[in-house]
C-alpha cells in the first residue's frame, strides 16, 4: 500500500521542458516511476524526450489529466510562477501535488494552501521545497535518490532532503514502504501530522521515522498527536541543536527565535510522549533496528 | 531580513501608517542637527525628542538604548551616550531621533505568518508597551489571535474586528482600524512575515499612531521587491557576503572546525555531530555552516572550500556529503581544483581536510580522491568518525598553536 503514492500512480511533471523537469523527469522514469506527461502551455502538443521516452506535453494540468488519467503532479516550475502553477493543479483537483521548488515566497504559499483548503482539500499538497515521497519499488515523484535504498516497513517523513537520503541508505536492509520530504519552509501542505496518521493507518508500515530541525513547533505539535492518535513505535531525530539563535540555517523556516524551536525543546516534547530521539543519524537509526527487531 | 525601525518606518509612511516625524542619525551632530529643525516647529513642548538606539533586537530600553531629551544641547549628549552601545551583542551605529509623542495609552498589533494554521494571524492587545511574550504568558486572554485568510485579508470590517477583538477603547478603534488596514498592506505588498507596532499609541489628542516599528521581509521574495536600500552591510560577516556573491548558504560561527556539506538538514546534523565529538577534545566546534546545495558542480565545491579555508579560526575542515543528486565524484574533484587553485593563488590549504563521502557515485569520489594522494586529505569511511576525526585534527592545531 504504501502512503500517498504507489504502483498505480501516475505522474505528471508540472515545468518539464525547463532544465530541473526534464533532469529529474528523466531519474523519476528510470526509478519506475510511470510518468505519463507533463505541461508547459507554451510548448503543448509536443512531446519531450526524457532518456529515450517522448513523454507528452500538455497546456494545462486538467488536460493532462483527461488524456493520461494522472493522479500525481510533480511541480518544478520556478518559484515566480510556482503560486499559479499549484492553482492549476488544485483547481484540475489532481489528487496529488508534490511542490519540489525551492524559494517559493511564503506570501505564495499561503495564498495557494488557503485556496486548497476553499476547495476542500481535495488536492493533497507536499511542500514546497520538499524532495518528494518515494515509495521504494513502487513510484518515486521527485528528487530522492531510487538507488539509495529498498522496500521494507519503515514510514519516514523528514523537514530535511539530505537527512532523509542518509537514513534511507543507513536503513536500505531494512527498507522503506514510503518516505515523504515535507520540506523545511514555515508554511508546507502536508506536515508530520498529515503523515503519521497515514503511516498509523498504513497496514504496510510498522514503524515511523520523523526527522525534525530547529524552527517553528511543530515537532511538538507532533508530539501531541502521537500521544493521542499513534500506537505503532516512532523514532525521531531533531538536528540543530548546537545552532544559534538568530540564524536562517539554510531553510527559510530552521530558525531558532527567543526560546521558541530549539531541537532540545522539541527533543523533550517527543521524548515526553515515548518517542525514542537519537542524538545522532546514526544513533537514530540503530534506535529504528531495535524497534524493527523487537517488533 | 529583519528591518531597523527607521527602515520598518520608512515603509509605513509610503503606505499612510501614522508615525511620529523622525529621522535617522549616525553621529551626535547629526542628532543634534535634528532635534534644531523639529525645535524650530515646536512650541517648547518637553521632551522635545526621543533618541533610539537602532539595532535589531527587543529590549532597548532595558539596556539604556532609549533616551528623551529636552533640548538639541541633550539630544546631542544622549545620542553620543546610546552610539556605540552594545546591545545584547549588536553594536549601535545609528539613532532615531524621533520627536515627542503625547502618550494617552499604549496597545500592540501585528501581523505575521501561523506556521501551525498554515495562514496569516494579527493579534492585537490593549496592553501593549510591554514585551507582548510576557502578555501572552500571564494573561493570555488579554491578546486576541485573530486568523486572517489570505484570500480576503484585511478590509476595514476585519479590522474593526481585529481592534475590538484586542479590546481597544471605543474612541480609539476607528484610528487604530483604519492603521491595521494600512499595516496588512505592508505586510502583503512588501512580502512581510512580519509586522508589528509596539507600542500602538493613542495620544492625548486623539490620534492613533504606530511609535515603533518591526518588519521581517521574507528572503523568498528578494526577486520580486527592491529592498536594496535595506541592505546592512555593517551587520553582514565579510565571509557570509563573499560566500553569498557566490550563492552559497555560509553562516559564520564561533568554532574551529570548518563545515561543508550539502542540504540544510545534513549540514545542520553535522555542526551537531562535530560538536558532540568535540566534547572529547576540549570542547572544539564547528566554525561555520555551508550547504553547497543539491547538484553541487566541482566549482561549487572549490568556492565552498575557499571561503572556510578563509575564516582564520579554522584549523580542521569537514567535508561531509551525502550524494542524493549531488555526485560525489564531482564533490571529489571539486577538493581536487580547491587544492590546486588555491596554492596556484599562492594561498595553499595548510590545515587537513576530513572527507566522508556516501551516495551517489561515491565509489568514483572516493577513488579520485585515493588518486589524487593529496597529503592534508584524509577520507573516513562514517559521518561519526569523519567528525570525531575532524575534531581530533582542529583540537591537536589549538593546541599545538
Amino acid at each position: 500500500m504504501a502512503i500517498f503514492l504507489n504502483a498505480g500512480s501516475r505522474v505528471i511533471v508540472q515545468g518539464i521542458t525547463g532544465s530541473e523537469g526534464r533532469k529529474h523527469g528523466a531519474r523519476m522514469i528510470a526509478a519506475g516511476t510511470n510518468v505519463v506527461g507533463g505541461t508547459n502551455p507554451r510548448k503543448a502538443g509536443q512531446t519531450v524526450d526524457l532518456s529515450g521516452r517522448d513523454v507528452p506535453v500538455f497546456a494545462s494540468v486538467a488536460e493532462a489529466m483527461a488524456a493520461t488519467g494522472a493522479n500525481v503532479s510533480v511541480v518544478f516550475v520556478p518559484p515566480a510562477g510556482t503560486k499559479d502553477a499549484v492553482i492549476e493543479a488544485i483547481d484540475a483537483q489532481i489528487p496529488l501535488a508534490i511542490v519540489i521548488t525551492e524559494g517559493v515566497p511564503v506570501h505564495d504559499t499561503a495564498a495557494f494552501w488557503a485556496r486548497a483548503e476553499a476547495s476542500g482539500n481535495r488536492t493533497r499538497i507536499v511542500g514546497p521545497n520538499c524532495p518528494g515521497v518515494a515509495s521504494p519499488g513502487k513510484s518515486n515523484a521527485g528528487i530522492i535518490p531510487a538507488d539509495i535504498t529498498s522496500e521494507g516497513r519503515i514510514g519516514l517523513v523528514s523537514k530535511s532532503g539530505t537527512l532523509t537520503y542518509q537514513m534511507m541508505y543507513e536503513l536500505r536492509d531494512i527498507g522503506f514502504s514510503t518516505a515523504v520530504g515535507i520540506g523545511g519552509d514555515p508554511i508546507i501542505g502536508t506536515t508530520h501530522i498529515d503523515c503519521l496518521q497515514a503511516f498509523q493507518d498504513d497496514p504496510e508500515t510498522d514503524a515511523i521515522v520523523m526527522i525534525g530541525e530547529i524552527g517553528g513547533d511543530a515537532e511538538e505539535r507532533a508530539a501531541a498527536f502521537i500521544e493521542k492518535s499513534v500506537t505503532k513505535p516512532v523514532v525521531a531525530y531533531v538536528a540543530g541543536f548546537t545552532a544559534p539563535e538568530g540564524k536562517t540555517m539554510g531553510h527559510a523556516g530552521a530558525i531558532i527565535s527567543g526560546s521558541a524551536g530549539t531541537a532540545q525543546a522539541k527533543k523533550e516534547a517527543l521524548e515526553k510522549v515515548g518517542v525514542r530521539v537519537g542524538r545522532t543519524p546514526s544513533e537514530t537509526a540503530s534506535l529504528v533496528r531495535d524497534v524493527m527487531r523487537a517488533g | 531580513m529583519d528591518l531597523f525601525e527607521y527602515q520598518a518606518k520608512e515603509l509605513f509612511a509610503e503606505y499612510g501608517v501614522p508615525i511620529p516625524r523622525g529621522k535617522v542619525a549616525a553621529s551626535a551632530a547629526e542628532a543634534r542637527q535634528i532635534a534644531e529643525e523639529f525645535a524650530a516647529g515646536n512650541a517648547g513642548a518637553k521632551p522635545l525628542v526621543v533618541i533610539k538606539a537602532q539595532v535589531k533586537t527587543g529590549g532597548r530600553g532595558k539596556a539604556g538604548g532609549v533616551k528623551l531629551a529636552d533640548t538639541p544641547d541633550e539630544a546631542e549628549d544622549k545620542a553620543a551616550a546610546i552610539l556605540g552601545m552594545d546591545i545584547k551583542g549588536h553594536t549601535v551605529h545609528t539613532v532615531l531621533v524621533a520627536e515627542d509623542t503625547d502618550i494617552a495609552q499604549e496597545y500592540y498589533l501585528s501581523f505575521l505568518v501561523d506556521r501551525a494554521e498554515r495562514t496569516f494571524l494579527s493579534m492585537c492587545s490593549v496592553e501593549g508597551g510591554v514585551e507582548i511574550e510576557e502578555v501572552a504568558r500571564t494573561h493570555p486572554e488579554a491578546l486576541a489571535k485573530i486568523p486572517v485568510s489570505p484570500l480576503t485579508g484585511v478590509d476595514r470590517a476585519k479590522a474593526l474586528e481585529i481592534v475590538r477583538a484586542g479590546g481597544l477603547p471605543v474612541e480609539a478603534q476607528e484610528g487604530a482600524a483604519q492603521l491595521a488596514e494600512r499595516l496588512w498592506a505592508v505586510f502583503t505588498d512588501e512580502d512581510a512575515t512580519l509586522v508589528e507596532v509596539n507600542p500602538l499609541v493613542y495620544t492625548g489628542d486623539g490620534r492613533v499612531v504606530a511609535l515603533d516599528a518591526k518588519v521581517t521581509l521574507d528572503d523568498n521574495a528578494a526577486f520580486r521587491q527592491e529592498w536594496g536600500s535595506f541592505a546592512d552591510p555593517a551587520a553582514v560577516d565579510p565571509l557570509e557576503a563573499r560566500a553569498k556573491a557566490r550563492h552559497l548558504n555560509y553562516v559564520k560561527l564561533d568554532g574551529a572546525v570548518g563545515i561543508i556539506g550539502n542540504g540544510a538538514g545534513l549540514v545542520m546534523s553535522t555542526l551537531d555531530v562535530v560538536a558532540y565529538a568535540g566534547e572529547e577534545f576540549g570542547g572544539v566546534r564547528p566554525a561555520n555552516f555551508l550547504d553547497i546545495g543539491g547538484g553541487a558542480s566541482a566549482e561549487v565545491m572549490a568556492n565552498g572550500l575557499d571561503i572556510v579555508l578563509s575564516d582564520p579560526s579554522v584549523r580542521s575542515v569537514l567535508v561531509n556529503v551525502f550524494g542524493g543528486i549531488t555526485s560525489c565524484d564531482a564533490v571529489a574533484n571539486g577538493i581536487v581544483s580547491a587544492m590546486a587553485l588555491l596554492a596556484d593563488r599562492g594561498e595553499p590549504v595548510r590545515h587537513p581536510i576530513v572527507v566522508r563521502l556516501d551516495g551517489n557515485n561515491a565509489a568514483q569520489g572516493r577513488a579520485i580522491l585515493a588518486e589524487a594522494n593529496l597529503p592534508l586529505v584524509e577520507q573516513v569511511a562514517t559521518m561519526d568518525d569523519a567528525a570525531r576525526r575532524a575534531a581530533e585534527l582542529a583540537a591537536a592545531a589549538v593546541n599545538g598553536a
